[in-house]
């Protein structure tokens, strides 16, 4: 395509693009003014029907908690497809593995970094799961809390080296935490079948509004799939790192 | 309220586009990370912390190490095919 003709396109998408804007500002009511229906309906019943404090949670986790298995499992199968994509045959991994631990990378990190990093990798945990465990009172939740406690496996990377990494991520655990997390989705959700009721119905105690305990089945799920998120993310993390800082055999 | 949301409504155009503008795609995954950044910030202006939450891991954190993986193994096939390449000469 010459240049003439990508400048054609792009006025012209450019135009359309403008056009649109203006009938939004002109037609459109703001966003204070767009309360629909149904956010009215969430933000009513959830603390009396829920007793909990966070209606976006409440949305994810159990009006419309068989959207998220679904997302979930997205995820999951995602992670498992790169998994098999990027995985090496065993005899090249351990050779892979010993060249990584001498010419992974140039220059190592200074010490400075190193010690700010392992200040930093207690807290972000901590973190980390104070993000899963109170999706029900603050916003945060499984998926967000799931991300942080997964990026501590990167800061530790980051400050350390893949040796290191692959010590203290054991493979076995992450993949019993994937499936795990997902498999016990789907099992809090069979739960209310025992009571008659249909799939993912909370069916649990609500507890007292605000406490920790608070929501049923909700916060129960929201661990579940943090434990699937982050397992999810740190296992792409050490397939890619493997694949990308290792050698191969040649 | 409303000089805030405005002003990063504007900051994310600007900063949409400087990612655009970025040819390089190593200087790229910087950007995405800022415009990620950025883009949290709105969602925070505009009332929804659990999507500015989301947004910041996966925005800033997630999507930028991903691509900058992406390259790297890239540029490692790279370099592997022109030694491959090398030795067939000798």
């Amino acid at each position: 395509m010459t240049r003439r003709a990508r400048l054609a396109m792009f006025l012209a998408g450019a135009l359309g693009l403008a056009v649109m804007l203006a009938c939004a500002e002109i037609f459109l009511p703001g966003p204070e003014k767009m309360r629909s229906r149904y956010l009215e309906q969430i933000n009513l019943r959830t603390a009396p029907e829920r007793n909990i404090t966070d209606a976006v949670t409440a949305v994810n986790f159990d009006y419309r908690g068989f959207d998220t298995v679904g997302e979930e499992f997205i995820l999951f199968v995602s992670v498992m497809g790169s998994i098999v994509l990027l995985r090496q045959p065993e005899e090249k991994q351990e050779r892979s593995l010993r060249d990584a631990v001498t010419e992974g990378r140039d220059v190592p990190p200074s010490p400075a970094m190193r010690l700010w990093i392992v200040a930093m990798v207690a807290p972000k945990v901590l973190f980390g799961i104070y993000v899963v465990t109170h999706g029900q009172l603050t916003p945060g939740g499984g998926f967000q809390g799931g991300v942080i406690l997964a990026s501590c496996a990167l800061i530790i990377y980051v400050g350390e080296n893949f040796d290191i990494f692959k010590k203290v991520m054991s493979h076995r655990w992450l993949e019993l935490a994937e499936g795990g997390g997902a498999g016990l989705f789907v099992v809090l959700g069979m739960i209310a079948w025992l009571w008659g009721s249909p799939f993912l119905t909370n069916t649990l105690p609500l507890g007292k509004r605000s406490e920790l305990t608070s929501g049923g089945t909700i916060p129960l799920i929201s661990i579940a799939t943090g434990l699937e998120v982050m397992a999810g993310f740190v296992l792409l993390l050490h397939a890619f790192l493997q694949e990308t800082l290792t050698k191969s055999s040649e | 309220m409303i000089a805030i949301q405005l002003m990063l409504l504007l900051l994310v155009a600007v900063t949409g586009t400087a990612v655009v503008f970025a040819r390089n795609p190593l200087t790229q995954p910087v950007g995405i990370s800022f415009f990620g950044m950025v883009l949290a910030a709105m969602f925070m202006a505009f009332q929804a912390p659990d999507v500015a939450l989301s947004q910041i891991v996966v925005g800033t954190v997630g999507l930028p190490l991903m691509i900058l993986l992406a390259l790297a193994k890239m540029r490692r096939d790279k370099r592997e095919d022109q030694e491959v390449a090398k030795g067939a000469k000798r």
